[in-house]
């Protein structure tokens, strides 16, 4: 289990980083904490032939907010984020998510922006920027363009970057008031990738429940008018339409019921928080 | 922008256990293997090598992480701590040490250089750290001998008696 050779390139910006990407096409890797991509190099499921670190770019660390968006750099390590002053006002949400993104251990180094680009469709930072549809920014030399969420996770560990296009940052909306978050997962052990995760949003006029684990990439649900006497039916059927299959850790059933207690557990949180 | 070449061995400087240390690696040597066959330092352990069992964990400056998961060039000029630095000297171990001794926290010891350096590390950021908050931390390893009760005893009186240092210093 050791990586197969590479040129190591250690940029000290994100421009650096896209000239050695516009220079070597699909045999480069970007390398940021490593927590998604050093397994893949140690698995050998991945063999680039050039890692490009950006972890000592100065312009990749920078969280950024404003009245509508926050916005977080390729270099901002999830630690950083969870430490972010006012996280918890600015992005419930993400602040509910992030503990349990891996371990105290992996999100010391890993990015926010590497776990996207990874798009484990388990994971809860894609979850939860599919949630709150938030935008990717990818860039392609001195070119950007911006993507959905929605439109950048394509299946599982497949996203719409293109080989010679890095993420430059992810852009997560800041929520209206008198929105209301829950998250809540089932996994085999605290800090695994979920079996089942759940993210809701509960405004007064709309109703949110994103799932994760189940289907190739997040799926998410609206409803504008949401009468709880009918939320067991209506997370009922959401649990059918979803893509439930069986492997190794979890049968097609299991996750359906999954689907059915965690969306009720996130949705009254998320009740509970609104009020 | 530094480049290194695949096929040669770079330099890689680092402060481990707080004295400057030096030694060669290739861009795809792990600093778990790095620290191991390069630098001889055998305490940390390598499991799984995908980041999951926890055994080869270290802190790199400052916080603890895998070092299965961070190549050695990568934490050139870095601050290194391992199970080897945690006792204050020969003859002595620490309060963690200790209270793992003293609850069999151990029994192969294979996962515990890892779990020593996470709680050391949690215990020193937090000195007053709940047992919630030193679950939620052992949660990222893995032992197969102790069933984690004994761990958890051992890193509940540590905190304990670090806490009463405090005070009563």
């Amino acid at each position: 289990m050791k990586p197969a050779p590479f040129d190591y390139v250690r940029c000290d910006s994100l421009e650096e980083a896209a000239e050695v990407i516009a220079q070597h096409g699909d045999a480069v890797r970007v390398l940021a904490g490593g927590q998604s991509l050093m397994p893949m190099l140690n698995m050998r499921l991945s063999r680039p032939s050039v890692l490009a670190d950006i972890m000592q770019a100065g312009d990749a660390r920078q969280i950024t907010a404003d009245k509508a968006t926050l916005r977080i750099g390729a270099g901002v390590r999830q630690t950083a984020l969870s430490a972010y002053p006012d996280l918890c006002k600015i992005n419930p949400l993400l602040a509910r998510a992030l503990p349990w993104v891996g371990h105290t251990q992996t999100r010391a180094r890993g990015t926010v922006c590497g776990s996207v680009a990874h798009a484990d469709p388990s994971a809860e930072i894609p979850l939860t920027l599919a949630a709150l549809d938030g935008t990717v920014i990818l860039r392609r030399g001195g070119k950007r363009r911006r993507v959905t969420a929605s439109d950048f996770f394509l299946g599982m560990m497949l996203t719409d970057k293109a080989d010679d296009e890095i993420i430059e940052a992810v852009e997560f909306p800041i929520l209206s008031e008198g929105t209301g978050v829950g998250f809540c997962e089932v996994g085999r052990r605290k800090g695994d990738f979920a079996i089942v995760a759940c993210a809701a949003l509960v405004s007064p006029d709309r109703v949110r429940l994103a799932v994760g684990g189940v289907n190739d990439t997040p799926v998410i649900r609206d409803w504008d008018a949401f009468d709880p006497a009918e939320e067991s039916d209506a997370l009922n059927a959401l649990a059918w339409s979803l893509d439930a299959r069986e492997d190794l850790h979890a049968s097609a059933r299991y996750r359906r019921d999954l689907v059915r207690s965690l969306g009720a557990k996130a949705l009254q949180e998320a009740r509970t928080c609104a009020a | 922008m530094r480049r290194l070449n695949a096929d040669q061995r770079h330099k890689i400087g680092m402060t481990l256990n707080g004295r400057p240390v030096e030694g060669y690696a290739v861009p795809r040597l792990l600093l778990s293997d790095f620290l191991r066959h390069e630098l001889a330092a055998t305490g940390t352990h390598v499991g799984c090598e995908h980041g999951v069992c926890g055994a080869c964990t270290v802190r790199i400056d400052g916080m603890m992480a895998r070092s299965c998961l961070t190549l050695a060039v990568q934490v050139d000029g870095a601050v290194i701590d391992t199970v080897e630095g945690l006792a204050p000297d020969a003859e002595r171990l620490s309060v963690l040490q200790s209270a793992f001794r003293k609850h069999h926290a151990l029994q192969c010891g294979f996962c515990t250089a890892g779990i020593l350096m996470s709680l050391d590390t949690l215990l020193r950021d937090t000195p007053d750290a709940d047992e919630h908050q030193i679950r939620d931390v052992l949660s990222g390893h893995l032992c197969r001998c102790t069933g984690y009760h004994t761990i958890l005893n051992a890193a509940i009186e540590a905190a304990a008696t670090l806490k009463k240092d405090i005070q009563d210093a």
